[in-house]
């Protein structure tokens, strides 16, 4: 047999903070074939990156190895003198990192950049030009010669991505290590640029090192996976075994967070790990998971669990016996609250629009947008970036006005449009929890100083009573009072959404806008923040309007849903409706463009380009330059089809009758 | 769940790693050591003199540095010149900082407003700003110290005035960086006024740049005060004020009588570099 694409043998790697050495990789053991792809799993801070990094031996300045060895294509990377590594790197491996747009020059068009990466092999310059255009054909993008001449920043996200897969696969690599390459594209970017990163695969031949946090990206892309946990592979094995039947504690409990099968807030409440991951560096003798498993006993405490094999795969627990025997934790049964849709909406936008002026240009970025949100309901807000989501959080929100005032209403009472402006109980009936917690809050504010403010400010509460009010906001986002004293930085990502989610609820607010709010957090994190934002709903008969790009998310807290394209409403309907179909061709879309853990993905329906510009969009009906399921003549691009009802009281935007919008291939 | 932990670092960890910091870095601790001579200078000037820098004695005039008792020798009149450089500390390290502070100031006032109200109050005071930037430092301290008074308070008025549009460029930079977040916006929907958004929510995030942009106009206040004492302005004649001496003693270097003006303006420049000794450190180690 060949020699592994990349192999590491017992790597233990520190990071050297202030004088400590902080162990951050623990004997990882792993080994890709050539061909094979292999994806690393684990929350934040498991080591997965620096794993990745290792590989190319590519570390920061206080990055000490400690013992073991990493062979790529049979080469000691380890012993490496810096040429060699160089050499290495440009000729054996290429990365692909999350942010195309900081992987590019912004200064130098496409194509020197690209020819760049021939030329560094020894090409001559024609000979280079050539293979640049043939890469941008491979890696599907229509045009090349139109590509090879723009500045990255004239590209869309998903091109730029294209663009720097198709500089990685310049030098026909052995491996390809992909470090979340698609976490900040749309559902449907992302599903086309997996697609053509397997159909290269399988070209090329090239191994590929996968790291996501997207347990569905892993599956859909994976031969093997590793599950990384405080820096130690925990479990291995093949993808869809490991992902039907984890054998670990630890993966078990990754793979119960994300709401599955369609579960439902009213359903089921979603588990989560309790406590934290160690600290890196943290003293770990046994077990590295023993102190948050589920079936921990004396042995874990004092044996360091060696690798158990069967089959393929290898778990490093000792009592794998027990694992498939893990019960759910004993979750509370949601509580299915019933919406009562007879009295008036809570919320109601009439035919709101919102132009942006943009050097001379009028941005339609809402166009009669109608919808009403009504007591204790979440309205799920989806579609691809650009459809006018946050738009709309914000001109309810009072960021923006739209541009006919007195469109919204909020308890029937017309909404003044800026926020500036609305009197006190207008201001304190809509707030917004925001997607990123560390920009959220302020960095310089104790939680204390956070709370109590918002406490004085929205709830109008005098400064005398501040203080027991602070406590009981607190325990309703399950902090405790030691958290009032610090500061933002001293939280983890999940404490830190509890704050910025205490922040919103302090003024008994009767519209929460939810702008991604679980996105930048791990998914163990991610369910205890639902889990929260449900409850609090529960108690409060608070309405959310929710916009997540992660659908299984959205399916699980919202209510009813609303499918925004390019500023308009193509559907919004109930959620089980709205996903299980009959749907709009384009809600079809998105909904298969999302890669699912269970593995059983539906036919994927690709979408044509990219969602086209709100500065002249198409005439007829918006999506028929994308749709997959244009009629035949020419209605669908000349007359815009109406918002028709449909039984369920939702709304549809299509030609085609409901009754023929049955999911495609039924 | 209610999963409850302290997680690390604590804000105290944070400002002990700051400090850690500074405190290796070479720069920091050699400006500081000058600085903190200077400043005992001022403060007990009789513990560092060797002599009272106004007593004159017309029989040891011209002598020589490390003679008859005085370290760096005596001026023209006699009088001892170490002595009178430590003395001459104290007018430009009061009216200095006083006119920095005064800058700074009003530098984060302008610098907040423009930054966070934006639209046309940023656009007519940034022109203003250009034109006053513009202006040559000395000649508008000339014109004000001719027309105003000729006073301490004139020349802190004047100083801080020239820099406060520089502060206020500094600052401005850095509260357009700050105000796209979120929770300045997160201000905005309790409708909090924008007066406590500029300085309660924004101004903590931006003390940053502020210090470093402080001890850099520091340093150039020094400086400007000591032109303006040369060409005689801010100080009386016979006063120890280093521009001052550096003046009135420039006649004795055509006699090769050369050290009554070098060391008051080795003096100044001891105090410059330390300025900016310490302005580097703050500059590597403030995170922005």
């Amino acid at each position: 047999m060949s020699e592994p694409a990349l192999a590491v043998d017992d790597l233990r790697l520190a990071y050297v903070v202030r004088g400590r050495s902080l162990e951050v990789l623990r004997d990882v053991s792993l080994r890709i074939e050539p061909g094979e792809s292999y994806g690393l799993v684990g929350e934040s801070g498991c080591g997965k990156s620096t794993a990745a990094y290792a590989a190319i031996r590519y570390l920061p300045p206080n990055a000490r190895i400690l013992g073991g060895s990493v062979r790529l294509a049979g080469r000691d990377v380890l012993a490496m003198g810096t040429a060699d590594l160089r050499h290495l790197r440009a000729e054996t491996v290429s990365m692909v990192y999350q942010d195309p747009g900081q992987a590019l020059n912004p200064t130098i068009k496409v194509g020197p950049q690209l020819i760049e990466a021939f030329t560094v092999l020894g090409l001559q310059p024609d000979e280079a030009a050539h293979r640049a255009r043939d890469t941008l054909a491979k890696v599907q993008i229509a045009d090349p010669e139109l590509v090879l001449n723009r500045y990255p920043h004239q590209l869309s996200g998903g091109m730029q991505q294209r663009v720097v897969i198709a500089m990685a696969l310049a030098c026909d690599p052995t491996l390809l290590i992909l470090d979340e390459p698609t976490t900040g594209l749309d559902a449907t970017v992302e599903a086309e640029v997996l697609q053509l990163v397997r159909d290269l695969r399988i070209e090329y031949g090239t191994a590929v090192l996968f790291i996501s946090h997207d347990l569905g990206a892993i599956r859909s892309m994976c031969d093997r996976v590793g599950v990384l946990y405080a820096g130690k592979l925990v479990e291995e094995g093949p993808a869809d075994e490991v992902f039907d039947e984890p054998a670990h504690p630890y993966s078990v409990g990754l793979l119960r967070c994300l709401p599955r099968h369609g579960s439902r807030k009213g359903a089921q409440r979603l588990e989560s790990i309790p406590g934290f991951l160690p600290e890196p560096g943290a003293d770990l003798p046994t077990c590295v998971f023993v102190d948050r498993c589920p079936l921990v006993d004396d042995v874990c405490r004092t044996e360091v669990p060696e690798w158990t094999m069967f089959d393929d795969r290898s778990v490093r627990c000792h009592h794998v016996d027990k694992v498939p025997a893990i019960v759910h934790a004993e979750l509370p049964a949601g509580v299915e609250v019933v919406i009562d849709r007879s009295t008036p909406p809570v919320l109601e936008l009439k035919s709101v629009s919102k132009t942006f002026h943009q050097h001379g240009k009028k941005v339609q970025a809402l166009r009669d947008v109608s919808l009403s949100l009504y007591a204790g309901e979440t309205v799920g807000l989806v579609g691809e970036s650009g459809s006018g989501k946050t738009t709309l959080a914000h001109t309810v929100l009072g960021l923006h006005p739209p541009d006919e005032p007195d469109t919204i209403y909020c308890d029937g009472q017309p909404l003044v449009a800026t926020a500036r402006r609305r009197a006190d109980d207008q201001v304190r009936a809509i707030q917004i929890v925001f997607q990123n917690p560390d920009s959220a809050l302020n960095r310089r504010h104790s939680v204390r100083r956070i709370m109590s403010r918002t406490l004085r400010k929205l709830a109008g509460i005098p400064r005398s009573e501040v203080e027991p009010k602070l406590r009981d906001v607190v325990s309703s986002v399950r902090l405790t009072e030691q958290h009032l004293d610090m500061r933002p930085s001293q939280l983890s990502g999940g404490l830190k959404q509890r704050v910025a989610i205490g922040r919103a609820f302090a003024g008994e607010p009767r519209i929460v806008v939810c702008d991604e709010p679980t996105s930048a957090l791990d998914v163990s994190v991610q369910a205890a923040i639902l889990n929260l934002l449900a409850d609090l709903q529960r108690e409060e008969a608070t309405s959310y309007l929710f916009i997540s790009h992660d659908l299984r998310v959205v399916r699980y807290l919202s209510d009813r849903i609303a499918v925004l394209y390019l500023g308009r409403i193509m559907e919004l309907g109930p959620a089980e409706r709205v996903f299980d179909g009959p749907h709009h061709p384009y809600t079809e879309a998105l909904l298969s463009a999302a890669p699912s853990v269970e593995g059983n993905s539906r036919p994927r329906i690709s979408l044509e380009g990219e969602i086209p510009s709100a500065v002249n969009p198409p005439s007829g009906c918006v999506f028929h330059t994308r749709c997959p399921r244009r009629l035949d003549g020419d209605m669908c691009s000349t007359i815009e089809p109406p918002l028709t009802p449909t039984p369920d009281g939702g709304v549809i935007r299509c030609h085609i009758p409901f009754d023929q919008l049955s999911r495609a291939g039924e | 769940m209610t999963a409850v932990e302290i997680q690390t670092p604590g804000a105290k960890a944070v400002r002990r790693e700051f400090w850690s910091q500074l405190l290796r870095s070479k720069t920091f601790i050699v400006g500081m050591a000058i600085l903190a001579f200077w400043v005992l200078c001022v403060v007990f000037p009789d513990l560092v003199a060797t002599h009272d820098p106004t007593a004159q004695d017309p029989l040891a005039k011209w002598v020589r540095p490390f003679n008859d008792g005085h370290l760096f020798g005596t001026d023209r009149f006699g009088r001892d010149v170490f002595s009178r450089a430590i003395y001459g500390a104290r007018e430009i390290l009061i009216v200095a900082p006083a006119a920095t502070v005064l800058g700074t100031g009003l530098g984060v006032i302008l610098g907040l407003t423009m930054g966070y109200l934006g639209g046309i109050v940023d656009d007519v005071v940034s022109r203003l700003i250009e034109a006053l930037i513009s202006l040559p430092v000395i000649l508008v301290a000339l014109l004000a110290l001719t027309s105003l008074s000729a006073g301490r308070l004139t020349i802190i008025g004047v100083i801080g005035f020239l820099f406060a549009p520089l502060v206020a460029r500094t600052v401005r930079a850095a509260v357009l960086e700050e105000r796209n977040l979120e929770y300045v916006r997160a201000a905005e929907l309790r409708s909090e006024n924008a007066f406590y958004v500029m300085f309660i929510e924004i101004l903590p995030n931006v003390f940053g740049p502020i210090i470093v942009e402080f001890t850099v106009r520091l340093g150039y206040a020094v400086f400007t005060m000591a032109g303006l004492a040369f060409i005689g302005f801010g100080s009386q004649p016979g006063s120890p004020d280093w521009g001052r001496t550096i003046f009135d003693e420039r006649i004795s270097l055509l006699s090769d009588v050369w050290w009554p003006s070098l060391v008051p303006a080795l003096a100044l420049a001891s105090l410059v570099v330390a300025i900016n000794l310490v302005a580097d450190a703050l500059e590597g180690v403030i995170d922005r």
